[in-house]
């Protein structure tokens, strides 16, 4: 293997993550994948890989990567601010994010903190040449497996490309960051709403919870007022959907995301529809949200008008300017071509 | 009962037959979850079965609720198979050593059995069928212990259980697939690994599965945990189709 990305500085919690580990539920395999399904997709289309290509989380903080190949290409997408060291002594070159950026043999690219969101991502053109697990390169960490050697990633690790150089191309970049939406967070009532009381259910959708430390790829613990039970929080263990939003005795909820346990013995009064699970995987501690309860037919609409803007947000990517070259998009665009050389 | 169907957002709902642990509700869930299978309905990802519920999981962008729960409500109508072919798996498990049995005392003082013998007995007599894998990746909660060894959990769990040891609580049994923590009795050790990475099918044990335990000595408890660390152990001799 000649061609890798060097990890010289770890962020916090870099792992690989895909569309998740999907068919073995069953075996108490949790999904896992990524928390921000709507973020992987864009880079993976920037990169113009396939949809369900494994790309490298970014938790809070990333990486320093050293590029060891000829050449690569990377999409970032997220709130990042990244910089580019050219040189060892060179002073780091900022960067823009929502975009791909050619990178060439012992560049660095610190990918830096992700501002106001928890999540980012960072594909490669081509991908990561590491072996799926049950079919996935998901990592799932409490169990050690999938993604790089099962966890997150640290100072010296080598993640290896499956190409020597980046594929020909121009650079690309996203019209616009994509609008994850502000309102109230959509819930499908069950699948044990009916274990609350009416003012359960009402206190429930009509309070602010806010996002406690208790924070991670299982799960988010909301902190507000206590959701009243009437048959009790205990059931025969059933399954455990994307989004449950499961109610201990104590009566705060908690959402569940990807790296959920398959099946849970807690009632989930509601469901984070899918079209919000996005904003659930880029939730900080300390941000507030509302629940707001929609059918499980408008919830599928919504999801389907969602997957209609994102086709959009990728039919509509523009050429962005190669690293030391001249953005021609541009100049036309602006309207500069005659007379003012760039 | 009549079946449920409870909404689990818009990706997933619960069929659900009963509000109660039983052979016969669980018999059901596992049929529908096979039928659900043969019949490959467009859009469904996969199904996730529990003790009384089955979990359908499907794809949005490819079908709808209101596609598929006639399509179940179907499946359901035209009869589930009732003699549903089950694996018939054989655990062997050593009950000798303190190490691996901390609990075995306790467990025949608090249900009034003669001797740790005794319990050991009742665990090999006892006719287990595994209903649900969950919690952590193959960790299964295998039904039918014996009823006079029914005990409520340990108040106090345990903050490290040693990957492979075999536990019971209430009328369950089940093997830790990795170390973790845990609130049931220890009365044994397995040599083999639930959950090995390394092997084409990962998670050794599946839902439906009929299990009985094979009490092994130490020496063969060595034998067998040293193939299972090389990767050598023959892992189809334990397993019969019924």
């Amino acid at each position: 293997m000649t061609a890798h990305l060097k990890v010289v500085r770890a962020g916090l919690f870099d792992t690989l993550q895909d569309l998740g580990r999907i068919g073995f539920m069953a075996l108490g395999m949790p999904t896992a994948g990524a928390m921000d399904r709507i973020a992987l997709r864009l880079a993976n289309a920037l990169c113009g890989n396939p949809a369900g290509a494994a790309a490298l989380e970014i938790g809070v903080m990333g990486p320093d990567l050293l590029v060891e190949a000829e050449s690569v290409r990377v999409a970032l997408v997220g709130p990042l601010s990244p910089m580019l060291i050219e040189t060892p002594d060179a002073s780091p070159k900022p960067l823009e994010s929502d975009r791909t950026h050619l990178l060439k043999r012992g560049q660095v690219l610190r990918v830096g903190m992700v501002e106001g969101s928890s999540t980012a991502y960072l594909t490669v053109a081509g991908g990561f040449a590491l072996p799926p697990f049950m079919g996935s390169l998901s990592t799932y960490a409490r169990a050690g497996v999938g993604g790089f050697e099962g966890r997150k990633l640290a100072a010296g690790n080598v993640l290896p490309l499956s190409r020597e150089q980046a594929p020909p191309g121009d650079e690309r970049k996203l019209t616009q960051p994509f609008d994850y939406g502000s309102g109230p967070v959509r819930v499908v009532w069950g699948p044990q709403d009916d274990h609350f009381s009416d003012k359960g259910r009402r206190t429930f959708i009509e309070s602010d919870y806010r996002v406690s430390k208790e924070a991670d790829r299982m799960g988010i613990r909301f902190e507000g007022p206590t959701i009243e039970h009437s048959k009790g929080a205990d059931i025969i263990s059933d399954g455990i959907g994307p989004g449950a939003i499961q109610v201990p005795g104590a009566g705060l909820p908690i959402v569940l995301l990807a790296d959920r346990q398959t099946v849970g013995g807690y009632s989930k009064i509601a469901t984070v529809a899918s079209v919000d699970l996005p904003r659930l995987g880029r939730l900080l501690p300390g941000q507030v949200v509302r629940f707001s309860p929609v059918t499980v037919e408008a919830a599928e609409k919504l999801r389907r008008d969602q997957e209609a803007r994102i086709q959009r947000a990728i039919a509509d990517f523009k050429a962005a300017r190669p690293l030391g070259g001249i953005d021609l998009a541009r100049l036309y665009e602006e309207n500069l071509i005659d007379g003012v050389v760039y | 009962m009549s079946v449920r169907y409870l909404s689990c957002g818009d990706t997933a709902f619960s069929v659900e037959f009963g509000n109660e642990i039983s052979p016969e509700i669980n018999g059901r869930v596992m049929a529908l979850h096979a039928a659900i299978g043969q019949a490959k309905i467009a859009g469904v990802v996969e199904t996730v079965p529990s003790m009384r519920s089955l979990m359908v999981c499907y794809d949005a962008m490819a079908t709808s609720r209101a596609e598929l729960e006639p399509a179940i409500e179907g499946l359901i109508a035209r009869g589930l198979p009732t003699d549903m072919k089950a694996r018939q798996v054989t655990i062997p498990c050593c009950y000798d050593d303190a190490e691996f049995a901390p609990d075995l005392a306790e467990v025949a003082e608090r249900t009034k059995k003669k001797n740790k013998e005794e319990v050991i007995a009742l665990h090999l007599a006892s006719r287990f069928k595994v209903y649900v894998l969950g919690f952590m990746p193959g960790l299964a909660y295998i039904a039918g212990l014996e009823k006079s060894l029914y005990l409520p959990r340990r108040s106090q769990p345990r903050v490290r259980v040693p990957r492979s040891t075999v536990a019971i609580a209430m009328d369950m049994t089940t093997v830790y697939p990795f170390e973790s923590p845990g609130g049931w009795h220890l009365i044994g050790r397995t040599p083999l690994w639930m959950f090995d990475q390394r092997r084409e099918q990962p998670v050794f044990l599946a839902p439906g599965d009929s299990l009985s335990f094979q009490r092994i000595d130490r020496k063969s408890f060595d034998r067998i945990a040293r193939e299972v660390e090389a990767g050598t152990f023959d892992w189809a001799k334990l397993v019969r189709s019924a």
